[in-house]
């Protein structure tokens, strides 16, 4: 088996953590450049968007995952 | 004359009979012409209806040109000729056939101006699209194309039903802007969105798509539910409750491709979610949101297609479509990887790509018309593509822990056709004119702001963050989720089953009553009229001599007793 690809290696996985927060704070940081001037009011809020696309995706996953409990079937449930 | 009668989608569903004819090289080239031939018709057919047919009592109008119907059959066919290269050297012939029908159907529906010549071509698409999921020739696809059928021979008939309805009440054929207070109206619209994928029967496309062949599902995830944006928007713009329906579809593709571990079932899913912020631009029914609605139809038509094209690819060498058992092929499928990749930016949004400049038209129209909550909701719903499709699709595919899998890449023909869509993806994202130029109303928008480009960045990174803080909740399960289908697909034969076993005993006690009784009444009837019988039994000579001198006697008796 050949080395393991650079994306596979622990030691690359903080690096990438890192580079990915400080993209993510430039984003945020953007605003303050090129204002947002949204259809509402609280759209120019500083991260508004960020802090809102990060809330209702986890309030996504966590209503998935609790309706997973309730519909989630082995794969060959319909097969017999 | 009659030649303007000729809708130019026939040339497709005319052609596809032709393959099997042909052979080599020659069916080849018939594959990707007949794409083209179609898509030229489209743009020489004049605005208005060249002819008219009379059909029975009324007047048919099997060609219609205008904006809305020339942007639809233009895409269609756009997607028959891409589609026509990914598939013509992979597919089966039959598949081939059944899905240049199915293709010339749908451009034959766009093309139609009354519901009689709709309603024929919609039927079309139905037997096409199913011989397009049966010929992947599995146990599981026979099976998944057989309900496929059902549930659209079903809204076959309530379209069916409220034509006649509407027609009988209105006495016009017209397919125009349907009244909803006229009768039929509202049977039309379930008619129309049970093909949409819209509540209750969502679940046909989570099933029977992904039993397809890898072509297969390209195919079918462009025309079914695109055809029914498309009369959507033309019959019932601004109708209210499509917002409803729109936003239910949105999140209930969401969910349902998070819960899952197929990836072209994850894929179907997020067909539902796209249609759905369609339905809820066409519910919105303004100008902006009509336009929005039409271009996120043919933005999406492509980038659906690329990522299903994709995923196709990798079932083609792997083999499998369960995440659970992919990971790591970018190594091996860059090229597929990067494609997908492009899809998955595309259907999420992401600036610079053609669902950027679509979808923030729709989202714009609920925020021009004051609708704070579909504003919000749309907007978390951006989110949560990104989500379910943008990340999760190429993430659990092409990346997450190294299966050790090492397919080769694509043949030369997938990518090709993938080339060509991710292309499309990037130049309709980069230069949206030519798309704007094309939309049913003139465009008064610009989505390339400062602004509007930070503040989706924010939002669709930030749900990448959410998506990767909580991947442990997320770990593939070899699982399904049940779906409102259950209900036919279980609950429905278990009440049988139980109607059955409850009603067996009753049936069987009853059946043996009536047959004892029914023998008691042969038995009675015997004793009275059989050969031994009081009436029926051999009388003597001599008793008969006697019953005829009475009845003598009884005659002259009368006959001259009343002289």
């Amino acid at each position: 088996m050949s080395e393991k690809h650079w994306l596979y290696r622990e030691e690359n996985h903080r690096k990438l953590w890192i580079w990915g927060c400080v993209l993510l704070l430039l984003t945020v940081l953007a605003q303050l450049v090129f204002e947002i001037h949204g259809h509402y009011e609280f759209e120019a809020w500083l991260g508004f968007a960020a802090f809102y696309g990060f809330i209702t995706c986890a309030l996504m996953v966590v209503f998935a995952k609790l309706l997973g409990f309730l519909v989630k079937r082995k794969d060959s449930y319909y097969d017999d | 004359m009659m030649i303007e009668a000729f809708s130019p989608g026939l040339i497709m569903v005319l052609g596809a009979f032709l393959l099997p004819l042909l052979r080599g090289g020659a069916r080849s080239v018939l594959v990707l012409v007949l794409p083209l031939v179609a898509l030229y018709l489209v743009w020489q057919v004049p605005d208005g209806v060249p002819v008219t047919v009379p059909f029975l009592d009324y007047t048919l109008e099997p060609v219609r040109g205008d904006r809305m119907s020339r942007l639809f059959a233009t895409i269609f066919s756009l997607m028959g000729f891409v589609g026509g290269i990914y598939a013509y050297k992979q597919a089966r012939l039959l598949e081939l056939c059944a899905a240049y029908v199915y293709a010339g159907a749908a451009i034959c529906a766009a093309m139609a101006g009354d519901l009689i010549t709709l309603f024929a071509f919609w039927e079309v698409m139905a037997v096409g699209s199913t011989v397009v999921i049966w010929s992947a020739g599995s146990q599981g696809a026979y099976r998944a194309g057989m309900r496929y059928v059902l549930i659209h021979l079903l809204g076959g008939v309530v379209l069916m039903a409220g034509i006649v309805a509407y027609v009988g009440a209105t006495g016009s054929i017209s397919f125009n802007a349907i009244d909803t207070s006229a009768p039929g109206a509202w049977l039309i619209l379930a008619g129309f969105l049970v093909n949409a994928g819209a509540p209750p029967l969502s679940a046909w496309i989570g099933d029977a798509y992904p039993e397809a062949s890898p072509s297969g599902t390209v195919f079918l995830s462009a025309f079914t539910t695109k055809t029914a944006v498309y009369v959507l928007m033309r019959g019932f713009p601004g109708a209210e409750i499509l917002i409803f329906i729109g936003l239910y579809m949105i999140f209930y593709g969401i969910i349902y491709a998070l819960l899952e571990n197929d990836m072209r079932r994850i894929l179907a899913y997020s067909i539902i979610n796209q249609v759905g912020f369609m339905v809820t631009g066409i519910g919105i029914g303004t100008e902006m949101a009509i336009n929005g609605t039409a271009a996120h139809a043919f933005a999406h038509i492509i980038y659906k297609a690329l990522l299903l094209m994709a995923a196709g690819a990798v079932l083609y060498r792997t083999g499998t479509r369960k995440c659970n058992q992919l990971g790591g092929l970018f190594q091996s499928m860059p090229f597929t990887a990067a494609c997908g990749i492009i899809g998955a930016l595309a259907i999420s949004a992401f600036p610079l790509t053609s669902g950027f400049i679509s979808k923030s038209m729709i989202n714009q129209a609920a925020a021009d018309e004051h609708m704070l909550l579909a504003w919000l909701l749309l907007q978390a719903a951006s989110a949560g593509v990104f989500l379910h499709a943008g990340i999760k699709f190429p993430w659990f595919v092409f990346f997450q822990k190294d299966s050790g899998l090492r397919p080769p890449e694509a043949p030369l023909n997938m990518r090709l056709a993938m080339g060509v869509f991710a292309g499309l993806c990037l130049l309709l994202g980069i230069f949206p004119a030519p798309l704007y130029a094309i939309l049913p109303y003139a465009v008064d928008y610009v989505p390339y702001t400062g602004g509007h480009v930070v503040g989706q960045l924010q939002l669709l990174l930030f749900s990448g963050l959410a998506f990767f803080v909580l991947l442990p909740m997320m770990k593939r399960t070899l699982t399904i989720s049940l779906d409102l289908d259950w209900f036919y697909r279980r609950f429905a034969p278990a009440l049988v089953g139980v109607c059955y076993r409850l009603g067996a005993p009753i049936d069987t006690a009853l059946r043996h009553r009536v047959v004892e009784g029914l023998s008691r009444l042969i038995q009675g009837l015997r004793t009275c009229c059989g050969p031994q019988g009081t009436i029926g039994r051999t009388w003597g000579t001599g008793s008969m001599v006697v019953v005829i001198l009475l009845l003598l006697t009884g005659t002259l008796t009368f006959y001259f007793g009343g002289t």
